[in-house]
């Protein structure tokens, strides 16, 4: 077991990747010369090349698109698109191309595109630069989006991505890249798609996350055992396709749940969330399912405002107290 | 490498084009009947008077090019060989269509002529078009991209866009310009600032560039047999502008408001058929009666692929979910 | 009617551009077509000649109907042809929708409406479900989560009244097949489910015994008349029925093991005296709510919480606790000049009094037969919590607080 930060997980999937297949190529604003926005990618351009690792100018519905054409065509293209927010320049290639293409075309064309993004708040960048859209991707039918928030998950989905067969979005947490997690040597660990992993056991409420909301719930576990309340914390890892299986069986277990997560709760992928959980363990319910997401408030700079826009552990005490009484 | 050389064109392969030309128009006759007795649903927009574009630059293709286009691209699709049952079915909603009944008139696609598709937002596929191109030349494989679009697109981002990647990438791409003056319903004096030398806008991308008389079949086709062969041989971008006009309304729901039927009436003798026959007639390379067993050819072809499509069953409701992932 | 655009339905035929017996080429303009849209002019379908004009200028048809029969001359011209839809066209009204075999079936959604709020208890559905799985009645069981919500612990808390929990045997159910055709069948509303629950449940599980006395309320009547009289210039007024729950409080003090509930091995006496009070919802219903901790309230600060009560319940504005909070009732039907009557306790007290109306009705006392006004009360009891010598004495003490009412007042 290699410890790792989710940054070097992923770079060690995208290498693999590159090593073991020549139709990868990866793409992307700054992800050569400059290695990468987040340093992803450092070190690529001298190991692969230029012709491997390509350089795009500022342009994310032409790159994104090109790699949609190139993925059609045969390459394995990973994209970066620099930040989520971003992505908003090529929604229309990643919703009406990539989503759509095997559908529409009859399954003649397939869109094998990973589309790497950066994703969430907190880091006082404002309101164009805090967003958190994987759970608005996550209702498109013929995407998959994935967002992992530890290193092992990082590098497990990273592998099963690149032996899928449809356009992925892969969202990394601006916040999570120095997390530190084990890593297993085996070679063949991968984590499959629509499978939720339960981060921490517990028997009277479940908290139920993705991406940094999952290190949210975990903190919020902690200070709910001082209050002898056990916590059981899940994390979705893949938004489409979505484990509810599993989010049920652990509520018929504790009989309370709630969703968290970073972006506006209003119409918020988490309401979705909880209303699977009331809808298929509603006889087993204590209460209703909560569902706590941002505040509706456009991302403010400073920081005092900042962060009281972001959920946090606090917030899940407090309303655990209020709704359950816990 | 097949290499087409300007050369002069046998008289049999002139009658070719005039059938082609023939059953495009004919198909779109039709199409225009199904559709009011309700047998086509949706949008419906017809290639009616731009025949010659399509069948000019198909004749300068190889089979291994790829063509991609817009949503008015029954003439692209029947041009490039794919079957007119297949077509018709399509246009009919029916499972033995091209994309089984998933696609309809705007998106008609067949992998195995390399037509990867009527695209329906506008501009939207171009950055598609570079990534094919991509994928050919990162495989190292001989294949060129035509990239099929109106007047309307020139306007988006995304055509800019493309035109930047595919120039900066040095991508072997046909971005093959159908002018014909209207977006929907709004004149290109209106909307586009770039001059009436429509074209020469790919010169701030450095693409070279000409314009073409699309009603003129054999200018078309000369013009593509140049531009193909240059692209084939600097691997570059090449843009072709082809004048033309649109005899019909923009779809079936048009009521043609915004421009004269005098306009109608200047370009009617423009016609690319009428113009080829009288060539053929003039030249003697056809009689009337041979002409008219060419038109009786494409009759039949043309009906034969209506009763193909009327008689064929509905996609199957079980498969409704299917092709959603690859 | 050609359909002239995806959303097209009906269009209007402004005007033949051709008559009939005129000679028409295929895709030659014949009509003018009025869309919500535009007008647009009508190419036609098939080249002939116009025989018959079947749709006449200026009528709005549905897509698909004949406008007319386009032909040869020889041709005949088919006799049925009338300006109606073409049946068969592929222009579904409603769009077929064909049943998928993987699609859930759409179930109707069944909204139910209480009457009042007052039916309606807040309870967590798994509370629900372990309740209805143990047969504990919702009703008896105080909730302690958010906004008095019953949630899993208290019904895991919660002990049976009975000594050992018993299967369930549900109220005999009534045949709902009518013995005559006639017969009207009426839906139970929630609330009537409630009181055959609660009733039955009682009548099945608590042993119930009665005893009955005589009470001569001659002086709680002239000190009620004093007292009221006192009290007009306020706008209020005491009712017989106040006094009698101020009597029942005080005895109650006393005789604490009327003031409890049953819990099998156990018993349990409640520190407040919450007496509930049977409230009769104008014939849609009967609840009970109650007066809380009634040993802290003065004859008047009774009087004012009674006739509060009485007007939230018929505005369904009780609390939680109001409705499930009483350690003992009074059923009074005295109004109804009813002279006497038993009455079923209301678990999860232990008793219930039942009191009747006050009547005038002479009366020997030290040899002489007087006029007194008289009124009959009747203790349940529930014979697991109280004996006879017990019931006895606390409804004695009813009885002496009652025929010198003086105490009550202070």
């Amino acid at each position: 077991m290699a410890e790792l930060t989710l940054r070097d997980a992923i770079s060690l999937g995208l290498r693999e990747a590159m090593d073991n297949d020549p139709r990868v190529i990866i793409m992307g604003e700054d992800v050569g010369a400059y290695n990468g926005a987040y340093v992803v990618t450092k070190g690529f351009l001298e190991e692969y090349g230029e012709s491997r690792i390509i350089d795009t100018p500022i342009s994310e519905a032409g790159f994104v698109g090109a790699g949609i054409g190139a993925a059609m065509a045969g390459l394995k293209p990973v994209v970066e698109i620099m930040t989520i927010n971003f992505s908003l320049m090529a929604s229309d290639q990643i919703i009406n191309n990539a989503a759509k293409i095997h559908y529409m075309s009859g399954g003649q064309y397939s869109a094998p595109i990973i589309i790497r993004t950066v994703t969430g708040g907190g880091a006082g960048l404002a309101a164009t630069h805090s967003q958190s859209f994987e759970g608005f991707y996550a209702t498109i039918p013929g995407l998959k989006v994935l967002t992992p928030a530890f290193p092992d998950d990082a590098l497990g989905l990273l592998r099963t991505a690149f032996k899928d067969n449809n356009p992925i979005l892969y969202c990394e947490h601006a916040l999570l890249y120095n997390v530190r997690g084990e890593i297993p040597d085996d070679s063949s660990f991968e984590v499959p798609f629509g499978k939720a992993k339960t981060r921490r056991n517990g028997s009277d409420i479940t908290l139920v996350g993705y991406g940094r909301s999952v290190h949210t719930a975990l903190l919020a576990a902690e200070k709910l055992q001082e209050r002898n309340v056990d916590a059981e914390v899940i994390d979705l890892r893949t938004l489409r396709p979505l484990d509810i299986q599993t989010l049920i069986e652990s509520t018929q277990k504790t009989h309370r749940c709630v969703v968290i997560e970073e972006t506006w709760a209003t119409g918020g992928f988490g309401s979705y969330v909880a209303y699977e959980i009331q809808k298929n363990a509603f006889d087993d319910l204590d209460g209703p399912v909560l569902h706590i997401g941002g505040l509706d408030v456009p991302a403010p700079y400073a920081r005092n405002l900042e962060i009281m826009t972001i959920p946090n552990e606090q917030w899940i005490l407090d309303a655990v107290e209020k709704e359950f009484g816990l | 490498m097949q290499v087409l050389e300007k050369t002069e064109i046998q008289p049999s392969e002139l009658l070719n084009l005039y059938r082609d030309m023939k059953i495009i128009r004919l198909f779109e006759e039709k199409c225009s009947q199904l559709y009011m007795q309700g047998k086509i649903r949706g949008f419906l927009h017809l290639y009616i008077g731009e025949e010659a574009i399509a069948v000019g630059l198909a004749s300068a293709l190889n089979e291994d090019d790829h063509i991609i286009t817009h949503y008015r691209d029954h003439g692209h699709a029947l041009a490039r060989g794919l079957e007119p049952r297949a077509i018709m079915a399509e246009l009919c909603g029916k499972a033995t269509g091209t994309s089984f009944g998933r696609g309809g008139s705007m998106h008609i696609f067949d992998a195995s002529k390399n037509f990867a598709g009527g695209h329906a937002i506008v501009g939207g596929h171009l950055p598609l078009a570079a990534g094919l191109a991509l994928a050919a030349k990162q495989l190292n494989e001989d294949r060129i991209v035509v990239c099929f679009f109106g007047d309307g697109a020139l306007n988006q981002g995304e055509f800019h866009e493309t035109m930047n990647l595919a120039s900066v990438w040095k991508l072997p791409v046909l971005f093959f310009l159908e002018n014909n003056f209207y977006g929907m319903g709004s004149h290109i004096d209106r909307t586009f600032a770039g001059g009436s030398k429509v074209h020469t806008i790919a010169d701030r991308y450095k693409i070279p560039n000409s314009r073409i008389d699309g009603m003129d079949v054999l200018a078309v086709r000369e013009a593509s047999i140049d531009a193909i062969a240059k692209i084939r041989k600097t691997s570059k971008p090449y843009l072709l502008e082809a004048v033309t006009y649109r005899f019909q309304g923009h779809s079936m729901a048009d009521p043609v408001t915004y421009r004269d039927r005098d306009e109608v009436d200047k370009w009617r003798p423009r016609d690319p058929i009428a113009l080829l026959k009288e060539m053929l007639l003039e030249a003697g390379h056809a009689s009337e009666k041979l002409i008219g067993r060419l038109d009786e050819e494409a009759n039949l072809t043309v009906e034969d692929a209506t009763q193909f499509a009327e008689s064929s069953p509905d996609p199957d409701p079980n498969d409704l979910t299917k092709n959603i992932y690859a | 009617m050609p359909q002239m655009g995806y959303d097209m339905k009906e269009g209007r035929l402004i005007k033949w551009l051709k008559g009939e017996g005129d000679e028409i080429t295929t895709g030659e303009d014949i009509a003018e077509i009025e869309t919500d849209k535009a007008i647009i002019p009508m190419p036609s379908p098939s080249g002939g000649i116009l025989r018959k004009i079947i749709t006449p200028e200026g009528e709005m048809v549905p897509v698909g109907t004949v406008l007319g029969f386009i032909g040869t001359l020889e041709e005949e011209i088919p006799s049925n042809l009338t300006s109606v839809p073409v049946e068969n066209n592929n222009i579904p009204e409603n769009e077929n929708v064909t049943e998928l075999n993987t699609s859930e079936p759409i179930e109707e959604p069944i909204i139910e409406t209480p009457k009042s709020s007052s039916e309606t208890i807040k309870a967590s559905p798994v509370a629900r479900r372990i309740a209805a799985d143990k047969g504990i009645d919702l009703k008896l069981i105080q909730g302690t989560g958010p906004n008095g919500r019953i949630v899993e612990k208290d019904v895991l808390n919660y002990s049976q009244p009975s000594a050992s929990p018993q299967p369930v045997t549900e109220a005999p159910k009534v045949s709902t097949t009518p013995s005559n055709i006639n017969s009207e069948i009426i839906e139970l509303n929630r609330m009537r489910q409630a009181v055959a629950r609660t009733t039955s449940a009682s009548s099945r599980e608590a042993p119930h015994f009665y005893v009955t006395t005589d009470i001569d309320m001659t002086g709680t009547m002239e000190i009620r008349s004093q007292v009221n009289k006192a009290l007009e210039s306020q706008g209020k007024r005491v009712s017989v029925n106040d006094i009698i729950i101020k009597a029942c409080a005080v005895a109650l003090k006393n005789h604490q093991n009327f003031n409890a509930t049953f819990h099998g091995d156990t018993i349990e006496i409640h520190p407040n005296i919450n007496i509930g009070v049977a409230i009769d919802l104008d014939g849609s219903g009967l609840i009970q709510p109650c007066i809380m901790s009634c040993q802290n309230l003065s004859l008047a600060e009774i009087s004012v919480g009674t006739k509060d009560l009485i007007n939230r319940a018929r505005e369904n504005q009780l609390r939680a606790e109001e409705y499930i909070g009483s350690t003992f009732t009074i059923s009074n039907l005295g109004m109804f000049d009813i002279e006497s009557f038993t009455a079923i306790i209301a678990p999860p007290n232990c008793a219930i009094l039942a009191v009747g109306s006050v009547r005038q009705q002479p009366v020997v006392s030290d040899g002489e037969i007087t006029v007194k006004q008289m009124m009959k009360v009747t203790l349940s009891v529930d014979h697991r919590a109280n004996d006879g010598a017990a019931a006895a004495r606390f409804i004695g003490e009813i009885k002496s607080l009652l025929e010198q009412p003086i105490g009550l007042l202070v």
